[in-house]
């Protein structure tokens, strides 16, 4: 099994989020981590959806992916032509004494100090999920009070866009479907 | 019209959405009114639509079902909010399972009362999800009539299926304007219909290079209306042909290529036909587990060509070797455009020893049954005769050994006259179904093949059809049992009988079926011997005025052969119990 993070554009409607987590569950496939948040369009929405799945079940999931009808693009992003990023909020222990170590893991990483107090520090880290597990585990010792992590968002690399749209298919309704 | 065509006619929601089913075409709907959806059935008693009052929603669902498989087009339901539309998930799932075009369109809470757990409420679009092809939930009555449109385009085209409209009942009772549209705008829905080229000249290419091909033909075929052009495919090349369960009817049992049904209770020929084959080209097809049985023992030599027009289909449980996304029928007319191009030059497959192989197969394995000792009637015996002596009407069955009779006995010449529920398996089909039916294609004799069990969950609507002159006919294999169990009890747990007996006969008849048929207003007949049963369906034949229902009281032991038993080998098939067909396969 090996991680695969599809890219999934949606129509901006009520229920979308339902159908895709529904039909993950149904079909048997675990969801590791999703993200969902606006686009360049409004009336599109984007989905960031990893899952550690085979190659076929990969297949038949994309496929049945596709039927759902307000789903109109899914792209898989590979990750070494892609950039993914997540991003954890960590409330880490910092005594007068341990808080200089501390304040140097969140330099070494690029984090990001966003709330002090006496006893605490509250560090805001972005990264791919390889650099936000190695900064886990160097403020752990710390000790690790509370920790939100968003799922995983990914763009390709290089100057096209996934959601360039081709023409609007319009269909003419037919004067009577049961004629 | 016109002034609707223009835009801006001022209606109530609930007009909004009469209209709009009278502008999609809708000429009949099965339904039961109530307190959400009540303020459409106020416009509705002035629409020409014609309204059939069921008893009971999920005989409404069946109804288009049954419908809709007759005729081609859509099958229209409506139910009330919360209960109303949890009754119509069975047929909803059905039409799913079985890719039907249907429309059920709901009743649902005031707006401002979804989510508060209010009275008959339930989420139907939320219950739904998983088996429609899509499903809305209208608020805003300005949206009524594009949802309808698109709701009608979706059930009806790509591969069919089921659309559940959840329309409050706020939006059925404010003010707004009926608009049909134009056009409609799915962006994410561009079903694929047109087969690529380079896959059928791929195609082709197999299909000559094959020794040992077979059509395998399923419900698609039906779907996309191809009967005419598998005929021309089968004739041009002289492959033979099996149609599964959902297929009967697309290429007529009576031609010599056709081997039959294929499966867990097929035909030897059918079942050695693709087990043995080297090359299986699927049409409309889904390699269901009950027609492979064990998957990995599935046809092992065959190469795969499948065609479908759900490209989700193609690869699930069987690799093909040579996919092709399309319509049936517009697969077959260019493959048979490529195939006479390849003829003309004189490239043409070479199958003699196969056809040779099969028929002898055929001939040595047909179906058959032991007429029973005791002289009683053999379940058997009634389906074929009724089949003999009604070869032209349309058959619907529910679930069970019945169907399985009625799939191999009566004799299928043309598509859209055997409709069943194959994927989902609803005990309780058939008499719903055949009120759709018969409503959909009056001039058409419908029987439903029933059985006494399946009869039992859904004959409240031979109520509906004897008031609204719906004469259909009624065959109820009775065998007092909840057979197909039964059979499974008595092959896989030593004939010990848990909770299948059900005790209409022969001691007792509860219920009795003659008197149950004369209460709701239709004819009842009742056959015990082989003697009789010509007369009894001549009678039966005879009666056009009102719904005629017939106990078949038949041998309570028979049982459904040839059979593969569930997650064995197709090679493991038995034509009767412990009898194995033997196969001379030095002749291939």
């Amino acid at each position: 099994m090996a991680h695969h993070t599809l890219s999934v554009l949606v129509e901006n409607k009520p229920g979308v989020l339902a159908r895709i987590a529904a039909l993950f569950s149904r079909r048997g496939f675990n969801i590791e981590s999703l993200a969902v948040g606006p686009t360049e369009h409004d009336e599109i929405s984007r989905m960031t959806i990893v899952v550690n799945v085979d190659d076929s079940p990969l297949e038949q999931v994309t496929k049945q992916l596709n039927k759902l009808v307000e789903v109109i693009k899914i792209v898989e992003l590979d990750s070494t032509a892609a950039v993914q990023r997540e991003l954890v909020l960590v409330k880490v222990g910092a005594t007068p004494e341990t808080r200089g170590q501390v304040l140097d893991a969140v330099e070494l990483f690029r984090a990001k100090v966003v709330d002090v107090t006496t006893d605490a520090v509250t560090i805001q880290a972005i990264g791919n999920a390889g650099k936000i597990a190695d900064f886990l585990r160097v403020v752990e010792p710390f000790g690790i009070r509370e920790l939100v992590q968003s799922g995983v968002i990914a763009i390709g690399r290089g100057p096209r866009s996934i959601s360039e749209r081709g023409k609007p298919v319009a269909v003419p309704v037919p004067p009577a479907a049961n004629a | 019209m016109s002034e609707q065509q223009q835009g801006g006619a001022t209606v109530t929601g609930a007009e909004s959405l009469v209209k709009s089913l009278e502008a999609a075409g809708v000429t009949d709907i099965f339904g039961i009114p109530g307190g959400a959806i009540l303020p459409a059935y106020d416009p509705l008693m002035d629409s020409p639509i014609r309204h059939i009052l069921v008893r009971h929603e999920q005989g409404a669902g069946h109804a288009a079902q049954g419908y809709a498989a007759a005729s081609g087009r859509v099958g229209v339901c409506m139910a009330t909010s919360g209960p109303g539309a949890t009754n119509l998930v069975t047929p909803i799932a059905d039409a799913h399972m079985d890719s039907v075009p249907m429309v059920a369109v709901t009743g649902q809470v005031p707006a401002a009362a979804i989510g508060s757990d209010a009275f008959q409420e339930a989420d139907i679009r939320g219950i739904t999800m998983p088996i429609t092809k899509h499903n809305f939930l209208v608020t805003d009555p300005a949206e009524i009539p594009r949802t309808i449109a698109e709701a009608f385009h979706l059930a009806s085209t790509g591969r069919p299926g089921p659309v559940l409209v959840d329309v409050a009942k706020s939006a059925l009772q404010a003010m707004t304007t009926f608009t049909w549209p134009t056009e409609i705008h799915l962006p994410g829905y561009r079903p694929v219909t047109r087969p690529h080229a380079k896959q059928i000249r791929e195609a082709a290419r197999l299909i000559l290079d094959a020794r040992r091909p077979v059509l395998y033909v399923g419900g698609g075929t039906i779907r996309s209306g191809a009967s005419k052009e598998l005929l021309t495919i089968a004739e041009l090349t002289g492959m033979p042909v099996v149609t599964t369960l959902m297929a009967r009817g697309a290429f007529p049992d009576s031609h010599p290529q056709h081997l039959g049904m294929p499966g867990m209770h097929g035909t030897v020929a059918a079942v050695a036909g693709l087990q043995k084959s080297d090359l299986i080209i699927s049409l409309g097809a889904r390699f269901d587990d009950r027609v492979t049985g064990l998957l990995d023992s599935f046809a092992p030599g065959a190469k795969v060509i499948h065609a479908d027009i759900d490209p989700a289909e193609i690869g699930k449980n069987r690799h093909a070797d040579v996919p092709i996304v399309g319509d049936v029928r517009e697969v077959l007319i260019d493959l048979i455009t490529t195939l006479r191009t390849e003829a003309d030059a004189g490239n043409t497959g070479d199958y003699e020893a196969w056809v040779q192989f099969l028929a002898g197969v055929k001939a040595k394995y047909p179906v058959g049954y032991d007429k029973p000792a005791d002289g009683g009637l053999a379940p058997q015996y009634v389906l074929e005769r009724l089949g003999a002596m009604a070869p032209d009407a349309i058959y619907t069955a529910g679930v069970g050994q019945h169907q399985m009779w009625a799939a191999h006995y009566v004799k299928y010449e043309r598509p859209n006259t055997w409709i069943n529920s194959g994927g989902l398996g609803t005990m309780g089909f058939a008499v719903p179904a055949a009120m759709g039916a018969k409503v959909a294609m009056p001039d058409s004799v419908v029987w439903a093949v029933d059985g006494d069990g399946c009869f039992q969950m859904t004959n409240q609507e031979l109520a509906t059809c004897a008031i609204n002159n719906i004469p259909i006919k009624v065959a109820i294999i009775n065998n007092e049992s909840l057979g197909m169990v039964r059979q499974w009890q008595t092959l896989f747990y030593n004939s010990r009988y848990s909770n299948t007996d059900l005790h209409t006969g022969p001691e007792v008849r509860i219920p009795d079926f003659v008197k149950l048929a004369d209460a709701y207003g239709c004819v009842g007949l009742a056959c015990e011997s082989p003697d009789d049963v010509d007369a009894t369906i001549a009678k039966a034949m005879e009666i056009n005025d009102v719904p005629v229902v017939v106990d078949f009281r038949v041998h309570r032991d028979a049982m459904v052969w040839p059979m593969v038993a569930a997650g064995t080998s197709n090679d493991d098939i038995k034509y009767a119990r412990d009898l194995a067909p033997q196969f001379d396969e030095d002749e291939l």
